[in-house]
């Protein structure tokens, strides 16, 4: 196992109403996209830290559908769901995304597994947004749930692997 | 006196740190307070120039000054910096935890199914 981390890549552009991402994982382009398939899984890693996911449906298939609550640590809660509307194993799944405390601001989610070939994958994402106001607005929310984890957790980051 | 929200504060404080000047006058007082003479001396504009830049990082939030004291040092107000930089790293904050967790995650599914080699 590494003791490094993977750098992500966050490309938010001014003026477009799109995010892009790009991050590496010492793990097989198989084992990424289960990682995305499996429910199961997926339950272990997705969303903000500390905060416990309940899945009510999640089908990564062409035509699946899902929905999934986030629960705070101080009982709040947030809902999103989506549709996948394409899948393809181990390259590629574009998604609609909605928050449902923002009803019809609803994103497109495009996602690349890229297979490094040395066991090694490259997932890039790019989520498109109505407009660039919304766009803004999710990365706020995240500002305000990154705020919420505080500078405390820094240290656990840094130390964390 | 009105409560400016979050957001106008925000606004206010990159637009106060657009400035090449008032960006140098930030670094230096990360390293402690100083007086606007203090400030002033790198540069080759005039101390009411420096005065009216240490001004608008003021009405920003960024910086204080004291009140009681002659010489009136300016402070750094690190809470102020620290919502700046939460601003910018937050949405990166909450992805890069949810991919160490993947991480995390993807170590544990291969050494269940395969013993593959260590990289380096």
């Amino acid at each position: 196992m590494t003791t490094t981390t993977n750098a992500l890549t966050l490309d938010i552009p001014a003026g477009v109403p799109w995010i892009d991402f790009t991050r590496e994982f010492d793990a097989p382009v198989a084992a990424v996209f289960e990682a995305h398939r499996d429910p199961e899984v997926v339950k272990r890693w997705l969303g903000p830290d500390g905060y416990e996911m309940e899945i009510d449906e999640y089908d990564f298939v062409s035509g699946g559908t899902y929905r999934y609550t986030h629960h705070t640590p101080d009982h709040g809660s947030f809902s999103f769901r989506g549709m996948f509307h394409t899948v393809r194993a181990n390259d590629f799944a574009v998604q609609t995304f909605e928050f449902e405390g923002m009803p019809d601001e609803v994103a497109i989610e495009f996602l690349w597994f890229d297979d490094l070939g040395d066991g090694r994958t490259r997932l890039r994402g790019r989520s498109v947004g109505r407009t660039v106001e919304g766009r803004d607005a999710m990365v706020q929310s995240g500002m305000e749930t990154g705020m919420a984890q505080g500078y405390d957790r820094l240290e656990q980051i840094v130390t964390a692997r | 006196m009105s409560e400016r929200s979050d957001e106008e504060r925000l606004d206010a404080a990159f637009a106060a740190l657009a400035d090449p000047v008032r960006r140098q006058i930030i670094a230096r007082l990360s390293r402690g307070p100083a007086t606007v003479n203090e400030l002033a001396d790198p540069f080759a504009i005039t101390k009411q120039a420096v005065s009216r830049h240490i001004q608008v990082l003021e009405q920003a939030g960024l910086v204080t000054r004291t009140r009681d004291a002659q010489r009136r040092p300016v402070h750094l107000d690190p809470a102020a910096l620290e919502r700046l930089t939460a601003w910018i790293d937050s949405y990166r904050l909450v992805h890069e935890h949810q991919f160490r967790r993947l991480d995390a995650v993807l170590a544990r599914t291969s050494r269940d199914t395969s013993p593959k080699e260590q990289t380096p």
